[in-house]
């Protein structure tokens, strides 16, 4: 199984007329998922090889039963295409915008949870989700990707997720979904929201979850990881060698005075028993002796 | 981007934030000037973005011209823990009764506003949250719905401000929280908010932190671009707009993606090296960007070989070796380049390599191998 995607998500693209929703739209839709619809207002009645266009959300999932939405737009329209979505009736926001003031952020965030209660946004400024051989919402390129599992994937960073799932797949080592939740400081999809999923899942066995500096998603994961799961995780931290008071091209990977550094993410995980590797490629080798041992 | 003190006032100034009369000052005249203007005794403060100033001597009373020559010309020019003195605030001396603490600024875990208060302020926050940690009263904000002067009077009442002083803090606290959010900035600090001896509350000083994201909608942050970086590598990077951070090391970095970036500094390091520097190209990076980022880093005289590391997802690795070797034309490079290309199209990229490696020019199958050679090259 996978989480919050499957091969029968419908998915609309809000930017789909643009250069890069077209893109990646239409590489979503090869890759094989249901990509129905595309929304650009004032071009409601075209169509991007064959994918009919709307001018509002609404009319997209009126027509198509879409459920998913796949934001590709620049930051200044983001929150509000974001909104739209979720009052058009889609259940699951996937934005990898990058740039997005941190205010608009915290706002969009807690309208989501007061007024959507059941909506969940993934990002922003993530690479997306791929459930492998399912469906792929975002920029991942599907062919590094294997399907089958057992390995389900959580990451804040794009492309640390890649090489993650390049050393599963190399070693033949399939994933049930692969989760983008991104870098910026409020994301819509935590750790916690990931790994309680694969947790819930049957056919995920194991967790490889890649985290990096900034914020205190992962010591909070820990805690969650410590409490609750019972499948084996992997981590791998990034930023052990920044300095604190910069932003490491993520907005959210900044160590706060002496907040957020690697070094306390990796203490709070291990003391959690999750594996904690050096580098991704320690992280893929334990992963493979973990699933091979299974 | 941090805001110098003044910086800070004027923005604070902006959102009706009472600060103290005063003014900018680049050399001694200037600062008499503005004296003259504001009127004595003033205080001269040195313009630095780090913590210390004070103790460091950036930071004096003068009570004539005098000595604001004399305080001038000391502190232009004083080094403080690697940051050279260049600009001064001087502002009116103002009679402080009691110091107070304000800040607003993202609660990250709890997706809402976080606010700061403690009639003990003047010293490190930190030190207060740790030594006393009752004194600090704490405010979660709605991002909805934000906060109203309702919520800050009582807000004022629970950190238990002096009685007479309460109104007055409890409108700026309303201000401060504009300007934290229309301002978009990260964090907006006043430490001392002080109460003077006539009973008045003002910001004595300002930390300011923007949010580059929202610089967009600000188009008078540009006035805060002075010097916004005393690195002349990170100048020479955001002149030609690559998102890079200057460190120390030896070995210079090239990489797609801020994971993967950072990744690479952490295993330069696990391998016996030092990064000279982060630099993330991004997605789909061509022979401009490639011969942009080249440039900048050979420019640095710190740097003895260069660690290319680039896993292709969106960005073909064919592209980057055909940006690579172009860049090369462009750009004469003192360095050895160890390359470690993976990822979509991986095979055609190190195949356009291949007739083109030399000692100077060099791959390597992994990142670690990579980090390995290109540490050794470097030690």
């Amino acid at each position: 199984m996978s989480i919050f995607v499957d091969e029968n998500t419908k998915v609309i693209v809000q930017g789909l007329t643009g250069g890069q929703g077209r893109f990646h739209g239409l590489r979503n839709r090869d890759y094989g998922t249901k990509v129905v619809g595309g929304v650009t207002p004032g071009k409601g009645g075209t169509d991007v090889e064959g994918i009919p266009v709307f001018n509002t959300v609404k009319e997209a999932v009126d027509a198509t039963g879409a459920t998913a939405s796949f934001v590709v737009v620049p930051p200044k329209f983001a929150s509000a295409a974001i909104l739209e979505a979720a009052e058009g009736g889609i259940t699951f926001i996937v934005c990898i915008t990058e740039g997005i003031p941190a205010h608009d952020e915290a706002v969009t965030y807690n309208r989501l949870v007061e007024e959507f209660p059941g909506v969940r946004l993934l990002g922003p400024n993530c690479p997306g989700i791929i459930s492998p051989g399912k469906c792929n919402i975002g920029i991942t390129s599907g062919d590094i990707a294997l399907p089958g599992g057992p390995v389900g994937i959580v990451s804040r960073s794009g492309t640390l997720t890649y090489q993650a799932l390049h050393e599963l797949s190399q070693q033949g080592i399939g994933q049930t979904t692969c989760v983008g939740i991104g870098g910026d400081p409020v994301p819509g999809t935590n750790f916690i929201d990931c790994l309680s999923a694969f947790q819930a899942d049957p056919e995920t066995k194991a967790v490889m979850m890649i985290g990096e500096i900034g914020g205190s998603e992962e010591e909070r994961a820990a805690e969650w990881i410590k409490l609750n799961m019972t499948k084996p995780v992997v981590s791998y931290i990034a930023g052990v060698t920044a300095p604190p008071g910069r932003k490491m091209g993520h907005a959210g990977a900044i160590i706060s005075g002496s907040k957020g550094t690697a070094q306390a993410k990796m203490d709070a995980l291990r003391e959690a028993g999750v594996h904690v590797c050096q580098n991704p490629t320690e992280a893929g080798q334990k992963m493979v002796e973990i699933v091979k041992g299974l | 981007m941090d805001l110098f003190e003044y910086q800070g006032k004027q923005y604070f100034s902006k959102f009706g934030i009472a600060v103290s009369p005063g003014g900018v000052a680049d050399t001694v005249e200037e600062a008499l000037a503005v004296a003259e203007r504001v009127g004595y005794p003033v205080v001269v403060k040195a313009q630095v973005k780090v913590g210390g100033r004070g103790k460091a001597g950036g930071v004096k009373l003068a009570d004539n011209a005098d000595e604001v020559r004399l305080h001038a010309g000391n502190i232009l020019g004083l080094d403080i823990k690697g940051h050279v003195v260049r600009r001064l605030w001087i502002e009116l001396s103002s009679d402080i009764q009691k110091e107070y603490y304000a800040s607003f600024t993202l609660d990250r875990p709890n997706k809402t506003h976080l606010g700061m208060l403690s009639a003990e302020g003047g010293v490190e926050i930190e030190e207060v949250a740790v030594n006393n940690p009752d004194a600090i009263a704490m405010l979660s904000i709605d991002p909805v719905r934000g906060l109203d002067l309702a919520t800050a009077r009582r807000w004022v009442a629970e950190a238990n401000l002096d009685d007479i002083a309460r109104e007055q803090a409890a409108e700026i606290l309303v201000k401060l929280y504009t300007c934290y959010t229309e301002g978009d900035c990260d964090l907006a600090e006043i430490n001392p908010l002080i109460l003077t001896t006539d009973n008045n509350v003002h910001a004595l000083d300002a930390k300011v932190t923007l949010d580059e994201n929202a610089s967009y909608r600000h188009p008078e942050w540009e006035e805060f671009r002075w010097s916004e970086t005393e690195d002349p590598r990170e100048q020479m990077a955001k002149e030609r707009g690559l998102n890079y951070i200057g460190l120390d090391g030896t070995v210079g970095i090239i990489a797609n993606g801020a994971g993967l970036a950072m990744s690479t500094l952490d295993v330069v390091n696990q391998v016996g090296g030092t990064a000279a520097n982060f630099l993330d190209i991004g997605g789909g990076a061509n022979a401009d960007v490639m011969a942009a980022a080249l440039e900048v880093i050979n420019a640095d005289p710190k740097v003895k070989s260069i660690f290319v590391n680039i896993f292709g997802g969106i960005t073909r690795v064919d592209e980057v070796a055909k940006g690579v070797l172009e860049a090369l034309k462009r750009v004469d490079i003192s360095s050895p380049i160890v390359l470690r290309l993976d990822g979509t199209n991986a095979v055609e990229g190190r195949a356009i390599l291949a007739p083109h490696l030399s000692a100077s020019l060099i791959t390597e199958p992994t990142m670690l191998d990579a980090a390995r050679r290109a540490v050794s090259l470097a030690n």
